[in-house]
């Protein structure tokens, strides 16, 4: 599984104040609690706390030099994407693009000249999809035009837009099914990637939601997902899960195996 | 239209492991052999890389083994001499490096004493200068008498001991953490326990790249294909990416094959099945040949015919 640790995030007070206040040493330690966990990749996002292309290089050097895991850049503008490119020291997943062609035509370049991969939210102009057809629709449109600029599917992480189940309840079942159709465009499959916590967002009882939803999506032929990497038994789900798929080999100590690595 | 690329990409590799230590390197052996580091599958050379080749380790034990008189006539004489035998494997078949078997120190036969095969291991390294394997009688409790003794008389010989499994590894790394020894562990044809045991290797604060994973072995004709399926999974797991899986694979082809009816009675007995002379060593080749497609990297082979006809297949198709 491939695990993007969510916590380097403008939407946390704390990331917030550090980006003001520029004080490196908050996201030095989300960067390193993360990167204890096991999170293959570390997102970093922006959010309102500026819109300057410095202030997003300047978190990524922050986390590189504390670790050395690859960096998930949380933003779509071009201008931004070039910069934070050029700073990364492996290739980085571009957290977003749309269906929207417009989008594609300006992320895609950028991605293909870095070697670096992108998610892709099954969503275009006209906003989210409500059923499993449309986002499959749009995925389709998403992988063919990222054949066009010479992406491979590793490269190419569908996202079918996770929505709260408390709020859109019936919007679970067409995620789930969207996910499991994702898995057929091409052999080997793209990545199917989730941001996790919107499926139990409001609700009370989040932590269980997001773990059995997790399982339900691995289920579906999900292999990464943007989450609270240092959620200890949500891990422990998603290393079960894979076993029950038959996607990693079990062994008694399978857990502990994976928190000593 | 274009062909679609349908080559597969594997984003990990095999762990490469060196047996053996040169004068440099704190041991006296004159050379070293390197496995692993396969970034394919075994003759899918187009996918990924094959820096080295596999290898075999010639079979020699402290006592003449339990063999048919043909197949150890085709040895040679040498078989009642560790040490002769273990020359003859080196300059004459052309043994990579050598796999010695404790035979003589289980306790259900002879019941030789640990100072009796550490003595043997003295002699044969003085013997030769290629890298050795060694292998306790597989009596867990025996081994772990043996093992310590054979061990301290090569330290920093860099051999590759065997073997450990659940029951016994922590003597086998506290032996190979103070000689400077390789571990092979064994599991008993089973990719769950194989697992489990190099997880309690790295546990036991074992480095995994220097870890030899032994499924056991099946001759050809009796669990041939279990012992196959599980050697390429874990070839497979270890090329995408599994760390505790990436281990290279060793075969005990001569230890198994000279088991079994077909490579043990001749055509007296098995009318219409050939002369044992030539089909003992036929048997043992054709059980190599598949676990070399499989993905081993170490064959522990035994006769002279066998060992041609396989070296040749290695040295054509990779």
């Amino acid at each position: 599984m491939i695990l993007i640790g969510e916590r380097v995030n403008a939407g946390f007070k704390d990331i917030k104040n550090a980006i003001v206040n520029k004080d490196g040493d908050v996201i030095k330690e989300w960067a390193r609690k993360q990167a204890d966990a096991n999170a293959s990749y570390i997102d970093v996002n922006l959010g309102t706390a500026s819109n300057k292309p410095e202030a997003l290089c300047w978190m990524i050097e922050m986390i590189q030099e504390e670790v050395d895991v690859p960096i998930s850049i949380d933003n779509n503008k071009p201008n931004m994407l070039k910069e934070a490119m050029q700073v990364c020291k492996k290739p980085p997943l571009v957290n977003s693009t749309t269906a929207a062609e417009e989008k594609m035509n300006q992320l895609f370049p950028i991605v293909a000249e870095h070697g670096a991969s992108i998610i892709g939210l099954v969503m275009d102009e006209s906003g989210s999809p409500t059923n499993a057809d449309k986002r499959v629709e749009n995925a389709g449109k998403i992988i063919e035009k990222a054949m066009e600029f010479g992406l491979s599917p590793d490269q190419i992480f569908l996202d079918p837009i996770v929505m709260p189940l408390k709020f859109m309840q019936e919007q679970a079942k067409e995620i789930l099914s969207a996910a499991n159709q994702f898995q057929l465009f091409s052999d080997p499959p793209c990545h199917i990637v989730c941001g996790l916590t919107n499926i139990s967002n409001d609700a009370i009882h989040t932590l269980l939601i997001n773990r059995i939803f997790m399982a339900m999506m691995i289920a579906n032929g999900c292999d990464a997902v943007i989450c609270n990497v240092l959620d200890e038994e949500l891990v422990n789900t998603i290393l079960t899960a894979e076993l029950i798929m038959n996607k990693s080999i079990y062994a008694d100590s399978y857990i502990e195996a994976f928190r000593k690595k | 239209m274009d062909i679609p690329d349908v080559k597969e990409k594997w984003t990990s590799k095999i762990n490469t492991v060196t047996i053996g230590a040169t004068k440099e390197q704190g041991g006296t052996r004159g050379k070293t052999v390197t496995v692993g580091g396969a970034s394919t599958l075994p003759f899918i050379n187009f996918e990924g890389e094959i820096p080295n080749k596999p290898v075999i380790a010639g079979f020699i034990s402290d006592v003449v083994p339990d063999w048919p008189e043909i197949i150890l006539n085709g040895i040679g004489k040498e078989v009642n001499s560790p040490v002769e035998w273990a020359q003859k494997n080196v300059e004459q078949f052309g043994a990579d490096l050598l796999s010695i078997k404790m035979i003589g120190a289980d306790p259900a036969g002879k019941n030789k004493a640990p100072e009796e095969c550490a003595r043997v291991i003295e002699q044969v390294l003085k013997a030769v200068d290629v890298p050795i394997i060694i292998w306790g009688c597989g009596d867990d409790e025996k081994d772990n008498h043996i093992l310590p003794e054979c061990s301290q008389v090569a330290k920093g010989e860099n051999c590759l001991i065997g073997s450990a499994k659940e029951s016994n590894y922590m003597t086998i790394v506290a032996i190979c953490k103070a000689d400077k020894h390789k571990i092979i562990s064994e599991a008993p044809v089973d990719i769950n326990i194989a697992k489990q045991v190099n997880i309690l290797l790295q546990d036991a604060g074992f480095d995994l790249n220097d870890v030899i994973m032994f499924q056991t072995t099946a001759a050809l004709g009796y669990g041939f294909d279990y012992v196959f399926t599980i050697i390429e999974r874990c070839r497979i797991v270890g090329l995408k990416g599994d760390n505790l899986m990436a281990a290279p694979q060793i075969c005990d082809v001569a230890g198994e094959t000279y088991r079994v009816k077909e490579a043990v009675q001749d055509d007296d007995i098995l009318t219409g099945w050939g002369k044992l002379e030539k089909r003992g060593p036929m048997w043992e080749a054709a059980c190599a040949e598949g676990y070399f497609q499989a993905g081993a990297d170490i064959l522990i082979m035994a006769h002279p015919a066998a060992i041609k006809s396989v070296k040749k297949t290695i040295h054509i198709s990779m």
